[in-house]
């Protein structure tokens, strides 16, 4: 089982290879991949040194161009697709399926793996991916059980790849409209959700406030963390109760179910993070380097260690963790 | 920007999407009976948001169907917008082999299987984001497509510049929007039970169960596993442009009004409403106010020809 690990810049990349990734994906410095954040990502000069120090260490690179051109804009994503290809990298990871058909007739010798906004959820889903553009790999959505992990598994035409560690998103990936929604700007077209230009923080009486573009998402006192406002980890009324109407504010966590993602023959396991600092990817990427070792040396005995839920919890969301749709209870 | 209302020449068609809530059996029945003679020229029929949901059955679709044929309607089978089980897998197929009625695939699974052997419609929620999607999907068999409801006028007429022959193009033009989907049931979490033990607790909420913020601004709609807005979007005063681009106007269901919903934009349509006068009646259908920020490439929510928010 692969692990594929978050780089944003390039300490990430080096951070994430020094631990022990077997791939690390980054993404352009523009609105083609879904961490289009400020100060983020790669231009030329840093896609080459990461390159170099990946393929000196093994470690395999994939570019991320995983968000929609929209009419008129498409020239921008050709060119991500271009370039990253002239570089030689391991593979794309694709959403888009004009994008897609771009990357498949220019480049057909490229690898092509099907992002996460692609919204693939079952095997005839993959297949068309598989059969149309010759995709080698699909990284499944947040919302299927494990059960429901393992029947796709067992009759995809392609290997699987899931998320394994980092912040959750409750919703669909690359059907989620709740940031455009709010701020004209979500991850499907702008490649970010909950842009921190429309994050405000704000001091009233005891409280503390946050909002997103005017909408309040949280209110907690100023002793209280309060988490990033993204619409799904907002505290509202529902039925005259107040509360975590979607989810309160967790990382996924699949220490847990390793053997059985292992067993199940899952390809890959991502760690979800480009945007976190290159320290949060190097333990993170640590102790789940650790502990895939130990799954695979010794799966019908493999016990995560305390040491390692720690530490993932301290670097939790909410410094909580769950097992999200993989446990049929969160659902 | 209101636009001139066009003559009857360019005048789009009206369709009725699914019916995105879960409403006891009698109330669809009598609700599709109802539709028979309103001047809504195309029916979408089934249920795309919770395969859980079992009001009707299969053969109830294909008789209502049916009836709406009969009574003149082009009528189309939409498939489940989010799939997780074999099973639903499964009844997607069905709906994908018949052969009476044009389907909508609403995820790539159902497009996998009407590849190549029908043609079909694509759903709202299958993120065709450029033409050259657009006209991949065009060489599997798609003959029509709904814009992904984030997409506003421009990206529509941006479109039409490199639009198919004979391609139709259908918006989103009342109700509230989808927005989200997930595999958690957030009408069971308010009711603080897993989706597994539902009791099918939706059927109380026939136009999903209101979420507000903690200013009591009412924010978004939970119904079921989707996500929607609470402000219905309403675009009763813009697609009589003919530039725009825009063939089919959906109008979604709701428990009440629908009728007259349809009604009120068939006289905008048919130039003999204006649309200012439509949108004042079409207000009070929304107790939540209304929203056209995507068409104008704005926020969502944002209100851009004059509608008020209660």
């Amino acid at each position: 089982m692969e692990l594929v690990c978050p780089a944003g810049n390039l300490p990430s990349l080096k951070a994430a290879v020094d631990n022990g990734a077997d791939a690390v994906y980054i993404g352009f410095k523009n609105e083609t991949n879904a961490r289009h954040f400020a100060g983020l990502n790669f231009d030329s000069k840093q896609i080459e040194q990461g390159l170099a120090y990946a393929r000196n260490h093994n470690t395999k690179v994939y570019v991320a161009i995983n968000t929609y051109p929209k009419p008129g804009n498409f020239a921008k994503w050709e060119g991500a697709v271009d370039q990253a290809a002239e570089y030689g990298v391991d593979a794309l990871i694709l959403a888009d399926i004009g994008v897609m058909d771009y990357a498949a007739e220019r480049w057909p010798e490229l690898r092509l793996h099907l992002s996460v906004q692609g919204s693939a959820t079952s095997h005839e889903a993959v297949r068309f991916y598989a059969e149309q553009f010759g995709v080698k790999r699909a990284v499944l959505p947040r919302v299927l059980s494990v059960t429901q992990v393992a029947a796709l598994v067992d009759v995809s035409p392609i290997p699987v790849e899931v998320f394994g560690f980092g912040s959750l998103c409750v919703m669909v990936e690359g059907r989620c409209y709740l940031s455009s929604y709010v701020t004209g700007q979500g991850p499907n077209t702008f490649g970010a959700c909950s842009p921190a230009s429309f994050v405000r923080w704000s001091e009233k009486d005891s409280t503390l406030e946050t909002r997103l573009n005017g909408v309040l998402i949280d209110r907690v006192n100023k002793d209280e963390n309060a988490g990033y406002p993204t619409v799904c980890k907002g505290r509202f009324r529902v039925n005259g109760k107040t509360g975590y109407a979607i989810e309160q504010p967790t990382s996924l966590n699949t220490l847990p179910i390793l053997p059985d993602l292992l067993r199940i023959g899952v390809a890959a396991i991502k760690i979800e993070g480009r945007q976190r600092s290159p320290a949060y990817v190097a333990k993170v990427t640590g102790v789940m380097r650790a502990a895939l070792d130990a799954c695979i040396r010794d799966p019908e005995n493999f016990l995560p260690d305390q040491a390692w839920l720690a530490q993932l919890t301290s670097l939790s969301e909410g410094v909580q963790t769950t097992l999200g749709a993989y446990q049929r209870e969160w659902q | 920007m209101a636009v001139s209302i066009a003559s009857t020449s360019t005048r789009a068609r009206l369709s009725l999407g699914p019916i995105q809530y879960h409403w006891p059996k009698e109330k669809m029945l009598d609700f599709y009976r109802s539709i028979e003679s309103t001047p809504v020229d195309i029916v979408y029929l089934g249920e795309t948001v919770c395969s859980k949901r079992r009001s009707f059955r299969h053969h109830d679709w294909i008789e209502v169907a049916e009836r709406l044929r009969s009574a003149g309607k082009e009528v189309v089978l939409s498939t489940l917008a989010l799939l997780e089980a074999h099973s639903e897998l499964g009844y997607v197929r069905k709906l994908c082999e018949n052969r009476e009625f044009t389907v909508e695939a609403n995820d790539m699974s159902a497009v996998q299987m009407l590849a190549g052997k029908t043609h079909f419609i694509g759903g709202a929620s299958l993120n065709i984001y450029n033409p050259k999607t657009l006209s991949k999907l065009v060489g599997l068999g798609l003959t029509r497509w709904v814009m992904p409801v984030e997409l506003s006028q421009d990206a529509l007429a941006g479109f039409q510049k490199e639009m198919p022959v004979g391609i139709e193009s259908e918006v989103f033009a009342w109700g509230r929007l989808p927005l989200a989907y997930s595999a958690r049931c957030y009408t069971a979490r308010a009711h603080e039970v897993p989706k597994d033990a539902c009791a099918y607790c939706c059927i109380d909420y026939p136009d999903g169960l209101l979420l507000s913020t903690r200013e009591d601004e009412s924010f978004l709609v939970i119904n079921g596993i989707q996500t929607q807005s609470a402000r219905v979007h309403s675009l009763v005063h813009e697609p009589y442009n003919p530039a725009s681009g825009a063939d089919i106007l959906r109008i979604s269901p709701q428990s009440q009004h629908t009728e007259r919903v349809i009604s009120l934009f068939d006289q905008v349509r048919a130039g003999v409403l204006e649309a200012n006068e439509a949108s004042q009646e079409l207000e009070s259908f929304a107790p939540d106010g209304i929203c056209d920020g995507y068409w104008h490439n704005e926020a969502g929510m944002a209100s851009c020809s004059g509608a008020s928010h209660p």
